[in-house]
């Protein structure tokens, strides 16, 4: 690994609710360079919060011995710094196109908005550069995509303007939060591709999160493998099947394998045991 | 099945490529939509002329008796009748009421001995003037209000703010009216009393569109505009805090609605600042929907206050109806009624329109 981006020590986010207190991450700790780092775990896991807490935008409680990016204390940074590190520094790709980008906007103009946000560029040079980040994402007919709304995209056209509206400021480290799990299969391959080319060009570093250890295995250098708000195992994705952890090996045989088979899948181990051991052994 | 860490070139980019929308034919769906909406409206117009018929023509025992009296010889009373031309049928009545009606022809007052359309035209701008600055008022009071409260939801200030508007949401204007009178007219001295205008202003200024703010602006008459603003002060923030009590309610809970939405946390992770996060890309979406709030706000404004009309003794067409209505003057009541109700039918049209250009997804 190279020199880390950002460390994380020991963060907690947690939510006050009706029904007490929900923990929905418990402590964890690790650290990103310029690499592609996966994070995976059911529904609920605290994947997204993980993500959500490193820029400050969880409106749970967050609690950390330490959330440092190339230096800069991230946890009782001012408002003003962290808007600086939005987006230029640490950006996010969210899951959904349509619900993530803003219906009354082109995305042409949500697209510019990004960049004029760090830059003094004015309308004319923004709208210059989101025209080139549209071709970036592979999208032929840039001036007139330009001008669409969101509902008049379809969902891999929405997550490719999402990505050029996210990486247009250049970010040094990027989260993308199930950046494929809304699309059709032969889209998301489509999408991951370019992810791919454009984290690798630049250089930048990438927390990868998805529910699909076989997705994220084949496209990151390491894995966190969450559970119950813990990371249970970090796996180096060469060496997948030295994986340990009953919870990971349970994920790895929840996909069918079509050369075996299989009357019916297995049924995901869980304990809640495992939760009890705050370093994620088994 | 999956990419590869060394990347995937696409091969089937252009697949996704051909997905840009083909919208069927734009013209094609503009013109049906046009064509949906225009039967909707004369399906309202119709409806609006029939019940007005109804109530005129059908429901009163004897219409001809109710003109001539009950002591008038039977050759006037058949005069009358054929004049009215109750002696044909009914529908035949009804297309002759319709085309009456697109002349503008609703008849004569009994009260006021003048054509119907006369009187509307003095009453109704005393209405519009007051409920359009009420309207303004509860728009740029209400809307930031809301927002206000939206931003800081259950924080002091969301309190204050709704305890505002349940204030105006729930206590009855006329009572509101008379206070405001006692303390500020009577009491304090500050405002003057009921009516448009003091007495010794009228008839100077040439009446032109019937507002008179506008009318003595024009004309270079300060004073009597000062005089009309003065007088309007009370009875227009009757009616405005019942604006914006109704506007704030609705924005905070469209502002909430939307500060929960997806969209809202891209533009924080784009680094953008809580203002434009909340005026840029929240208050767009809000903004849309209100629209129509704002619309029917204006829209029952218009219909006339009665309460706050009576209370500062305002010309209005609320209180011209309501005294024709105590008159058993039914040509009147019709004619204001049929107007009130185009007004209605018009500010929702009106605002229908706007939504539809504000909105982009019901550009298509
Ligand atoms: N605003 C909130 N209030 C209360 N609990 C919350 C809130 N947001 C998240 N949680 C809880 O935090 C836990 C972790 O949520 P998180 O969104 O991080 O899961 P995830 O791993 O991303 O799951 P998914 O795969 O479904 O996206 C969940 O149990 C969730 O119920
Ligand atoms: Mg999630």
């Amino acid at each position: 690994m190279t020199t880390p981006l950002l460390s994380v020590e020991n963060l907690s986010v947690s939510f006050d609710t009706p029904k007490g207190v929900v923990e929905a991450v418990r402590g964890i700790s690790f650290e990103v360079g310029q690499e592609r780092l996966g994070i995976v775990g059911e529904s609920g896991s605290g994947k997204s919060q993980t993500g959500r807490a490193i820029l400050g935008l969880t409106p749970g409680r967050v609690s950390a011995d330490r959330i440092e990016f190339d230096g800069i204390d991230l946890r009782n940074a001012p408002a003003r710094t962290m808007r600086n590190i939005r987006g230029r520094r640490i950006s996010m790709i969210m899951q959904d196109p349509r619900y993530s980008l803003n219906p009354v906007m082109t995305v042409g103009w949500q697209i510019a908005e990004a960049y004029r946000v760090h830059t003094n560029a004015n309308r004319r040079e923004a709208k210059q550069r989101a025209l080139e980040m549209l071709v970036t994402v592979r999208i032929r007919e840039p001036e007139k995509v330009y001008g669409l709304y969101p509902h008049q995209v379809s969902g891999g056209m929405g997550q490719r303007v999402m990505i050029a509206m996210m990486l247009i400021p250049g970010p040094d480290l990027i989260i993308a939060d199930e950046p494929t799990s809304a699309l059709d299969v032969t889209v998301q391959l489509q999408v991951l591709a370019i992810l791919d080319d454009m984290v690798r060009d630049r250089g930048m570093g990438l927390i990868f999160i998805s529910h699909d250890l076989h997705l994220v295995s084949s496209f990151c250098d390491r894995i966190l493998v969450m559970y119950g708000g813990q990371i249970m195992e970090v796996l180096d994705t060469g060496a997948m099947h030295r994986a340990e952890h009953p919870y990971t090996k349970g994920l790895l045989n929840c996909l069918p394998d079509l050369a075996r088979r299989q009357e019916t899948l297995p049924v995901l181990e869980r304990d809640a045991d495992w939760l009890l051991s705050r370093d994620g052994a088994p | 099945m999956a990419p590869n860490a060394g990347g995937v070139k696409t091969s089937s980019d252009a697949a996704e490529q051909d997905a840009l929308p083909v919208p069927p034919s734009p013209v094609l769906a503009r013109v049906a939509a046009i064509a949906k909406h225009a039967s909707s409206i004369l399906l309202t117009f119709i409806g609006l002329t029939a019940i007005t018929f109804i109530i005129g023509r059908v429901m009163p025992a004897d219409p001809v008796l109710a003109i001539v009296g009950d002591r008038a010889s039977q050759d006037v009373y058949d005069a009358v009748r054929l004049q009215l031309g109750l002696d044909k049928p009914l529908i035949q009545q009804y297309l002759i009421y319709l085309s009456n009606i697109a002349q503008g022809d609703f008849g004569t007052s009994i009260m006021t001995t003048r054509p119907v359309l006369d009187d509307i035209i003095r009453f109704f701008p005393a209405t519009l003037e007051l409920a359009t600055i009420a309207t303004i008022f509860g728009v740029l009071l209400g809307i930031p209000m809301g927002v206000l409260a939206a931003v800081n939801q259950g924080r002091l200030i969301d309190h204050i703010i709704r305890i505002i508007g349940l204030f105006g949401y729930s206590v009855p204007i006329f009572w509101l009216g008379l206070v405001a009178l006692l303390v500020f007219y009577a009491g304090l001295g500050w405002l003057p009393g009921p009516g448009r205008i003091e007495v010794y202003y009228d008839g100077i200024v040439e009446t032109r569109s019937g507002i008179i703010l506008l009318d003595s602006a024009l004309q270079g008459e300060w004073e009597i505009f000062r005089n009309a603003l003065a007088h309007l002060v009370l009875p227009a923030a009757m009616l405005a805090t019942f604006a914006l009590a109704y506007i704030a309610r609705m924005t905070r809970s469209f502002m909430l609605d939307q500060l929960n939405q997806e969209y809202i946390l891209t533009a924080r992770v784009k680094g953008l600042s809580e203002g434009a996060v909340i005026w840029k890309h929240a208050f767009r979406n809000v903004l849309v929907q209100l629209i129509t709030i704002i619309g029917l706000t204006y829209a029952s404004l218009l219909e006339g206050s009665v309460l706050t009309e009576t209370i500062f003794a305002w010309p209005g067409i609320g209180q011209y109806i309501t005294t024709s209505l105590f008159n058993a003057d039914m040509n009147a009541v019709i004619g204001g009624t049929v107007v009130v109700g185009f007004c209605f039918v018009g500010i929702n049209v009106l605002s229908d329109i706007l939504y539809r250009i504000v909105d982009p997804r019901a550009h298509d």
